[in-house]
């Protein structure tokens, strides 16, 4: 059969094209300044990886460190809260009949169209207005609301808890909101990892709000704050390796997240794209 | 019938107040902050915010800069989205065509880089196609990739790069999804691997590859983090780049009220654009 070679060599080629970027970010952050620029790019040298990783976690008293939470805060708990609210609220559309309930479902769906970078600057303005720009809160709690999560956990509740348990839960007597979090909640767990996986994202690559929201670097993301390194390069050398040895540090932990969460993309992803 | 209003107002208050807050009224916000003017009696008067109607408008419709961005992304799009989509398909297609050995560690492997937030990406790539620090400088000298000839592509290999693993896994997901009897039809008549692929398969994955497109359009008229990045690495990156570099520029002026308009009328594109694309290809 000729077709094997010929897709086995289409897969290497892009593998090759997909990991050899991360393979150089490795092997660089462990070079010395000397070396990144005279030793060759995608081998090792000596390797100095420890004192890189010591030089990041305490310039300037340790910023990075300080992003480095900030980022954890703004992303896992605006992502954990996120998908709370946002399943009850697909739960409710799923369950119950009231009236409004297609009404605000396709208000919900056409939030999902709306571009979040069209909202960063009006939010700006309505937080300076508050006072409340510049904050941890400015970032935090517009980055809460997930409507393609409430899709997501309307269609998976609908589909993975059935109405006559909700009414034998009744018949037990207990309450709608203990049946939700002792029951449903459980039913629909793979569509809330799913949520909280895209929620994750989306508010880890979400970079106008913060780039227009934060003036205080002390609440900066590690990703807008790797970004300010890098646009100060041309002044402080220095930066340059901090800020490849940042990457890698706050990339990695990512990276097994991901690989280790596959197998929630592609159920949820399954779910998504089945309508 | 309303017999549990009381568990419904629980459940759907909360997110509901959040996108009231944080969805609905910045899009008001924006559309009124977009109605209005500043005037000052006299040069140097104080400034006045007056309605203006669609004054903000009539300035976004004749900036020059703002259309060549908008035209920019536009053709970025058109190239960006079909390549790294059919790039996506096929990668899903050779997975699921049974030639494939180690399917798992591709899967991963093709996966990772969406792992890697777009600004970190573009900066990785910054250096990678810089003539002096990259591995390849014989190559990015060559090429010279961040001349303003070339770093639009050099940015569509960014996004590239980051999301055809993901929109790999869409797609392959709904492969899997297929029972297999469907396929025996076809193979009892004879159809070969590329036969099935291009008369079978692709046609059963059509809602999985019109999602991706779907967000892929919204993607490229936001784009933002590459180009912004890139700012740094090479001069040919304008302030004005993308449209979302123009608000953010607009907004740093301060201009608020253009910024506004701006962003009204980009959202308004991005919606109508997308629902373009839904219809056009679930016809």
């Amino acid at each position: 059969m000729k077709g094997r070679p010929a897709a086995m060599t289409v897969m290497g080629v892009c593998t090759v094209y997909f990991l050899t970027p991360i393979w150089w970010l490795f092997v660089s952050a462990t070079k010395t300044r000397a070396d990144f620029t005279t030793t060759a790019p995608l081998w090792f040298a000596d390797v100095a990886l420890v004192d890189n990783v010591r030089e990041v976690l305490t310039y300037r008293d340790g910023i990075f460190v300080r992003w480095m939470g900030n980022s954890v805060l703004y992303t896992a708990g605006a992502a954990l809260i996120g998908t709370l609210l946002a399943a009850m609220c697909g739960y409710a559309l799923a369950i119950y009949r009231f009236p409004g309930r297609e009404t605000i479902f396709n208000v919900v769906l056409g939030g999902v169209l709306v571009p979040a970078t069209a909202l960063a600057l009006p939010l700006f303005l309505i937080f300076s207005r508050a006072g409340a720009a510049n904050t941890f809160w400015a970032v935090f709690l517009p980055s809460l609301v997930n409507p393609f999560g409430v899709y997501l956990a309307r269609i998976y509740a609908a589909a993975s808890v059935p109405g006559e348990l909700v009414e034998a839960a009744r018949i037990d007597g207990a309450g709608e909101v203990r049946t939700f979090f002792t029951i449903s909640a459980r039913l629909m767990l793979p569509a809330l990892v799913t949520i909280f996986l895209f929620q994750f994202t989306a508010v880890w690559n979400n970079f106008l709000l913060p780039l227009i929201m934060l003036g205080d670097e002390r609440l900066f993301p590690v990703t807008l704050g790797l970004y300010t390194w890098n646009t100060q390069v041309n002044q402080v050398p220095q930066l340059r390796g901090l800020v490849l040895v940042g990457a890698l540090l706050s990339v990695v932990p990512l990276v097994v997240a991901f690989l280790l969460l596959q197998r929630f993309w592609r159920n949820g992803l399954g779910t998504g794209s089945v309508k | 019938m309303t017999r549990h209003r009381s568990a419904v107002v629980f459940f759907v208050a909360p997110f509901g107040t959040l996108f009231a807050l944080f969805y609905l009224l910045p899009i008001g916000y924006a559309v009124a902050q977009s109605l209005y003017t500043v005037e000052r009696t006299g040069t140097f008067g104080p400034a006045r915010e007056v309605f203006g109607g669609l004054v903000q408008y009539q300035r976004v419709f004749a900036d020059g800069p703002f259309w060549a961005s908008v035209g920019r992304v536009l053709l970025f799009g058109v190239v960006q989205v079909p390549v790294m989509i059919g790039l996506a398909l096929l990668l899903a297609l050779l997975l699921d065509s049974g030639l494939v050995k180690g399917r798992r560690f591709f899967r991963l492997a093709f996966f990772v880089p969406y792992a890697i937030p777009g600004v970190l990406a573009a900066i990785m790539w910054g250096f990678l196609y810089s003539p002096t620090l990259s591995p390849f400088t014989a190559l990015t000298r060559a090429i010279a990739p961040l001349d303003a000839g070339l770093v639009l592509w050099a940015m569509a290999n960014v996004v590239t790069w980051v999301y055809v693993g993901y929109n790999m896994l869409i797609i392959y997901s709904a492969l899997l999804a297929v029972p297999p009897e469907i396929y025996e039809a076809a193979r009892i008549d004879g159809a070969g691997p590329v036969r099935l692929a291009w008369s079978v398969k692709i046609p059963l994955v059509r809602p999985a590859i019109v999602l991706t497109a779907v967000f892929s359009v919204i993607g490229t008229l936001q784009l933002l983090a590459e180009p912004q990045v890139f700012r740094s690495f090479s001069s040919a990156v304008s302030s004005t780049y993308t449209p979302n570099l123009t608000v953010y520029a607009t907004s740093s002026i301060p201009n608020f009220h253009l910024a506004a308009a701006f962003s009204v009328v980009l959202a308004l594109a991005t919606c109508a654009l997308s629902f373009t694309v839904l219809k056009v290809s679930t016809r």
